[in-house]
């Protein structure tokens, strides 16, 4: 029986290995490309044999990668913010309150979520010229929101639900104020939930790649993700994969933390709604 | 978006469940109880309904603000002759922007490539992410390395794995270059459909699996015990307890994997640029409207993309629906 689980163990544990280095050798060959000097960057290893961190200097030292990361930056937060805010309104009154339109409020989202994005290029792009948001942050954000929407309310919907209403309750028999009540005993619980699908949505937000490069014409609100496909070197003699590898690395950064520290909250926000509805 | 596209997936199956239970459970609900719902709505109850609407108002606007709108007016567009670089010659064309995509090559090149990526793509995610998501479920040892490991193609950037990527098959900066042949993938059109599919497969499985695993988690195990003290094997296990207990999941996942895919553009962006007949339909439209600045064409094809996006998922849920998440339902019938 021992011998059997080790065994078991020993395979399990292979495939572990197989799956981290399928995950991670991608990533980690942009990082080895970005600590690579021009001289050796072609020279097809995995460990750099000269490190320098010159590629870094050099993304900083531009405006437009640093202008573009400020935008990035921005752009998400801000998106993330209100989508979480309105969904965490919508997805409470779907998780607590009965009302007529609530299906069909969740089917719109459901259809939202399927919908495909191309398909809203050109209108957007011709609205937004219009009004006058084209190549600005709220031409940006407004679509993200839209999209984090549906993603928002079902994973806010199903945290809320597993949320033990009757504890307000309690405190409110006690001699809380409903406000008291929502303030010291909901909102505690809920906080976690908050934060799982904020991080869902930045990530959202932080990687998209169509909108951003469509709805933008200028470094005024163009994000990393379409800066890094412009990217071309400080001249055009200079040949930018070096730089482009650190700024790809700059901006995986964050994502990698968030996976580092949060993973556990991350796989639950991404498949409650499944397991508990 | 494929941020977007799973959990809202996963939810499906809930959501839909929670539906059919109303269904079963709401009529007589109503008969046997007639002083509940039909009696005039108590100043409570009204309350309860005004605050719900207040509260999901700001987000369906937004929502149908930014989609319902642009896709209506898209299809106004459509119906001109729109080319921003030729203002003055707008006018109403009525169909003529269809017949004139309908019948491009470029178009059914750019269809069927998108279709080939689709099919291929969710048809080895849906194998391999079964797989990583038994092993994430089961593995004895490092399962939390092994979850975080798996999310990182999820959270990485879509632009910085395709430059990954497109270095790695690069002849000079790649490791994989010369690996099949001594010249430049990238080049020839067979392989670089290859590679934009491999890079597809590698960021999205784990998403495939994080949604299997949800669906995992749903097998009961005294139920697998049972199987395997009757002398089940493993394989048989497989495909009669645990394969029938998550369809719901595995639908749910494969329709959004499959819409997800159809919207192919950012990899194929970055590795190809569409050179070599390897454009995406949302590539073309890309390329109608900001590089040619033809509003009328561009908008011909959000609407066909659109119109194909909703067939895919009407066929979806035509084919599987009634078997899917209400499956207790289906079972019945």
């Amino acid at each position: 029986m021992a011998e059997t689980t080790t065994r078991a163990k020993l395979r399990w544990g292979l495939l572990d290995v197989i799956v981290v280095v399928f995950a991670l050798i991608p990533v980690l060959w942009i990082v080895s490309l970005s600590l690579k000097t021009p001289a050796t960057l072609t020279d097809g290893k995995f460990i750099p044999r000269e490190w320098t961190l010159e590629n870094y200097r050099t993304i900083f030292q531009t405006d437009q990668f640093v202008r573009a990361l400020v935008n990035s930056i921005g752009i998400a937060l801000i998106a993330t913010f209100i989508a979480v805010v309105l969904g965490a309104m919508a997805a409470y009154a779907i998780s607590r309150l009965d009302f007529p339109g609530k299906k069909l409020l969740v089917g719109v989202s459901l259809l939202i979520a399927m919908f495909p994005q191309v398909s809203l290029v050109s209108p957007l792009f011709e609205i937004e010229r219009q009004l006058g948001i084209f190549d600005t942050w709220p031409g940006l954000i407004l679509p993200y929101i839209t999209f984090a929407l549906p993603l928002a309310i079902y994973t806010l919907s199903a945290f809320f639900k597993q949320i033990p209403w009757d504890l307000e309750k309690a405190a409110k028999m006690d001699g809380a104020t409903q406000g008291q009540a929502f303030r010291r005993v909901i909102a505690p619980l809920a906080a976690p939930g908050l934060f799982t699908t904020a991080i869902l949505v930045f990530i959202f937000c932080w990687n998209d790649f169509l909108f951003a490069i469509s709805l933008t014409s200028t470094e005024r609100s163009r994000t990393v993700p379409v800066a890094l496909s412009f990217f071309t070197g400080e001249s055009q003699f200079e040949d930018p994969t070096g730089a482009i590898c650190a700024a790809a690395v700059m901006i995986t950064i964050p994502i990698i933390l968030f996976v580092l520290f949060f993973q556990r909250r991350i796989v639950s926000g991404l498949t409650s709604g499944a397991v508990k509805g | 978006m494929s941020v977007n596209a799973t959990p809202t997936g996963a939810d499906v199956a809930a959501e839909q469940t929670g539906q059919a239970n109303d269904r079963r459970t709401g009529v007589p609900a109503q008969r046997s109880r007639p002083s509940g719902r039909k009696a005039p709505l108590s100043e409570n109850k009204k309350a309860e309904r005004k605050l719900g609407w207040l509260l999901c108002a700001p987000a369906a606007l937004v929502m149908l603000a930014v989609t319902a709108y642009p896709i209506i007016y898209s299809v106004w567009l459509s119906l001109q002759r729109f080319d921003l670089r030729f203002p003055d010659e707008r006018q109403f064309v009525g169909l003529e922007n269809y017949a004139t995509v309908l019948t491009n090559e470029f178009w059914w090149t750019a269809f069927g490539v998108t279709m080939l990526i689709t099919v291929v793509t969710v048809a080895v995610e849906l194998v391999l992410g079964m797989g990583l998501a038994i092993i994430m479920h089961r593995t004895l040892v490092g399962r939390g390395i092994v979850r975080t490991a798996a999310l990182i193609p999820y959270g990485i950037v879509t632009v910085v794995a395709a430059f990954s990527w497109r270095y790695a098959w690069t002849p000079g900066t790649g490791y994989l270059a010369n690996l099949f042949s001594d010249g430049a993938p990238l080049t020839e059109r067979a392989s670089s459909l290859a590679i934009i599919m491999l890079a597809e497969i590698w960021k999205t499985t784990p998403f495939m699996a994080l949604l299997l695993m949800a669906g995992l988690a749903l097998v009961p195990e005294d139920l697998l015990k049972a199987a395997s003290t009757d002398g089940a094997t493993a394989w048989q296990r497989f495909t009669k307890v645990m394969l029938p207990v998550m369809k719901p999941a595995i639908l749910v996942a494969l329709l959004f994997r499959t819409l997800d895919a159809f919207r192919v553009f950012d990899n194929i962006y970055v590795l190809t640029a569409g050179g070599n007949e390897t454009s995406s339909v949302s590539m073309l439209a890309y390329n109608n409207l900001i590089r040619g600045l033809n509003l009328g064409i561009g908008s011909t094809m959000s609407v066909l993309i659109f119109l194909t996006v909703a067939l895919i998922a009407f066929v979806f849920v035509k084919l599987f629906g009634t078997a899917a998440p209400g499956s207790d339902d289906g079972e019945r019938r």
